[in-house]
């Protein structure tokens, strides 16, 4: 509860500037439209359209507050919790395609790592190339994966996923390595004198060694799955997902749209990390590895 | 067979390739240690002390000469689990009890699950952590931890240890305290104990046999026998006898490092 203080501080300074910035932003619009009717806006007035425009430039706050709570516990409440107007809809089709992704891209990270730890070639070969791999705009070569999977015949979800895993194999396969490679000679030692067979040494020692090295990974994995799903979802003529609402929401101006799609992304991911954190903290804590 | 000897190296030869040119560990190194000896070896930092447990060890190999332990080469003796090492640190697995620490080398060298059992429970009592088995090291002592390092040297029964250093980082009244453990230990078992130190009273109080070594290139001194009776309370320390190995031990490693001045 330390923290509080000083977090709420920095949330109210940001809530502040951004009324002022809508203000500032939506007031031309506000002008022009007094200006066709004929009438003229006091400072109130003024302030107040800017706060409660349809399409803003930029939504105040309660605005996007208002639309999370219309597009999501509004909706359930109604039992429309899957219409395709509800964010929980949306989001839950982005989630699936993250959390697919995101497995993927562990699961290919933590047998890319194995492989340049214990076999030299891979060491020398693999690891340039999955550097080179992350320095391609995410955004260039979605949709070659989309149309490419499209013509063979695969699409919707496990397109995206491939996205997400393409973005978060690459964390993991940093982190692994560093972990694997984390016991020090004494340990590998040790093992040696007692004949320990590449296998034993691996899962006595490399593996729970590594441990606190994979959560880090899996963390910044989380986050870019999801924006390896979000990306995905934009060239696919973005019928469904966050992705899609942010897509549709800039075709047709609707800027609050974009902004609660954008919140509900920025939670999602708050969750799904938070979530791999608290793992991680009763994890250590039962390995004895926690700081 | 009481003196067969458990290692014999004749001309030891070790050199490192470096990019700053070869580096002699270990020149001319010609040692025997028998069955039952307590052997340190001391010397400075680069005299090769520690090179050559590693070498006994089979965790390095020599570039010239040859060396057996129990008769055969380094190799095959570890691979016959002839010896069990303790490294300085005590390199514990924190995710694992201090049970299952000991455990660790029983289940990599395949023994079933009853033996584990019984010889965790007699290394623990040997190095009096009973009742400890359950604890995880965070909750242990450095001195602790270090017994329990010791103790998983000894579980597989193997009739050498070897100690690199194993109390160099604890405290001077904890260290007193192990070395009188590990006499008590070394007496009460038929062990070989080969052991690094740097320290000249640990070197004379606890060993049957002083290995006087000094650095560029990693050689031997002189090789000290102890006269000292086996049973040795730590007030020995205080004997003129055991001043006067003190005395000799310093003396040795004065001449090494006067001729490396030159």
């Amino acid at each position: 509860m330390r923290s509080f203080l000083p977090i709420l501080t920095v949330v109210t300074a940001i809530v502040v500037f951004w009324y002022g910035a809508a203000v500032w932003m939506n007031a031309k619009w506000a002008q022009d439209q007094a200006v066709r009717a004929g009438v003229e806006l006091s400072i109130p007035e003024l302030v107040a359209d800017t706060w409660s425009q349809e399409r803003p430039r930029l939504p105040a706050p309660h605005q996007v507050v208002v639309e999370l709570w219309n597009t999501t516990a509004d909706m359930a409440l109604q039992g429309r919790a899957m219409s395709k107007r509800s964010l929980i809809f949306h989001g839950w089709i982005t989630l699936s395609a993250t959390l697919l992704g995101f497995v993927m891209g562990t699961g290919a990270g933590i047998l890319l790592a194995v492989g340049i730890v214990y076999y030299r070639v891979m060491d020398m070969s693999v690891m340039p190339w999955a550097i080179a791999s992350q320095t391609i705009p995410i955004l260039a070569i979605a949709p070659m994966i989309i149309v490419v999977l499209n013509s063979v015949g695969i699409q919707g979800l496990i397109p995206k996923a491939i996205i997400s895993a393409y973005l978060s194999f690459f964390p993991v396969v940093v982190g692994m390595v560093k972990g694997l490679r984390s016991p020090s000679s004494d340990q590998l030692d040790l093992l040696r004198t007692y004949n320990a067979t590449p296998n034993a040494t691996f899962w006595k020692l490399r593996l729970p060694s590594s441990t606190p090295y994979l959560f880090t990974s899996l963390k910044i994995g989380m986050a870019a799955s999801l924006v390896g799903a979000i990306v995905g979802e934009l060239p696919t003529g973005a019928v469904r997902g966050l992705g899609a609402r942010m897509l549709t929401g800039s075709y047709y101006g609707q800027t609050i749209q974009i902004w609660s799609a954008l919140f509900a992304a920025a939670i999602l991911a708050a969750i799904l990390v938070g979530a791999i954190g608290l793992a991680e903290r009763s994890i250590l804590k039962r390995m004895g590895m926690s700081q | 067979m009481r003196n067969a000897p458990v290692i014999e190296a004749k001309d030891l030869n070790l050199t490192f390739e470096t990019n700053d040119g070869p580096v002699h560990a270990l020149k001319g190194v010609t040692l025997t240690i028998d069955k039952g000896d307590f052997v340190s070896f001391i010397g400075p930092s680069g005299c090769g002390k520690t090179t050559f447990l590693r070498v006994v060890a089979a965790l390095e190999h020599p570039t010239a000469g040859s060396i057996t332990v129990n008769g055969m080469s380094p190799d095959d003796a570890r691979r016959r689990r002839a010896y069990g090492y303790v490294f300085q640190a005590a390199g514990l697995y924190p995710w694992r009890s201090i049970r299952d620490n000991i455990r660790l080398p029983l289940e990599i060298m395949g023994f079933p699950k009853s033996e584990q059992d019984t010889q965790i429970d007699r290394v623990l009592d040997l190095v009096d952590l009973r009742g400890f088995g359950k604890k995880f090291p965070w909750q242990l002592s450095g001195g602790m931890q270090q017994r329990a390092s010791i103790a998983r040297a000894l579980a597989f029964d193997a009739n050498l240890l070897l100690m690199d250093e194993p109390f160099g980082a604890l405290d001077e009244i904890v260290r007193d305290h192990l070395n009188e453990q590990l006499l008590h230990l070394w007496g009460s078992t038929d062990k070989t104990i080969g052991f690094v130190t740097h320290s000249i009273p640990e070197a004379v109080y606890l060993s049957t046999k002083i290995v006087v070594m000094s650095p560029r290139p990693g050689r031997i001194t002189d090789v000290i026998e102890s006269t000292l009776p086996r049973e040795r309370p730590l007030d020995i320390r205080d004997t003129p006898e055991f001043l006067e190995i003190a005395h000799r031990v310093r003396e040795g490693l004065r001449a090494g490092h006067a001729y490396d001045d030159e």
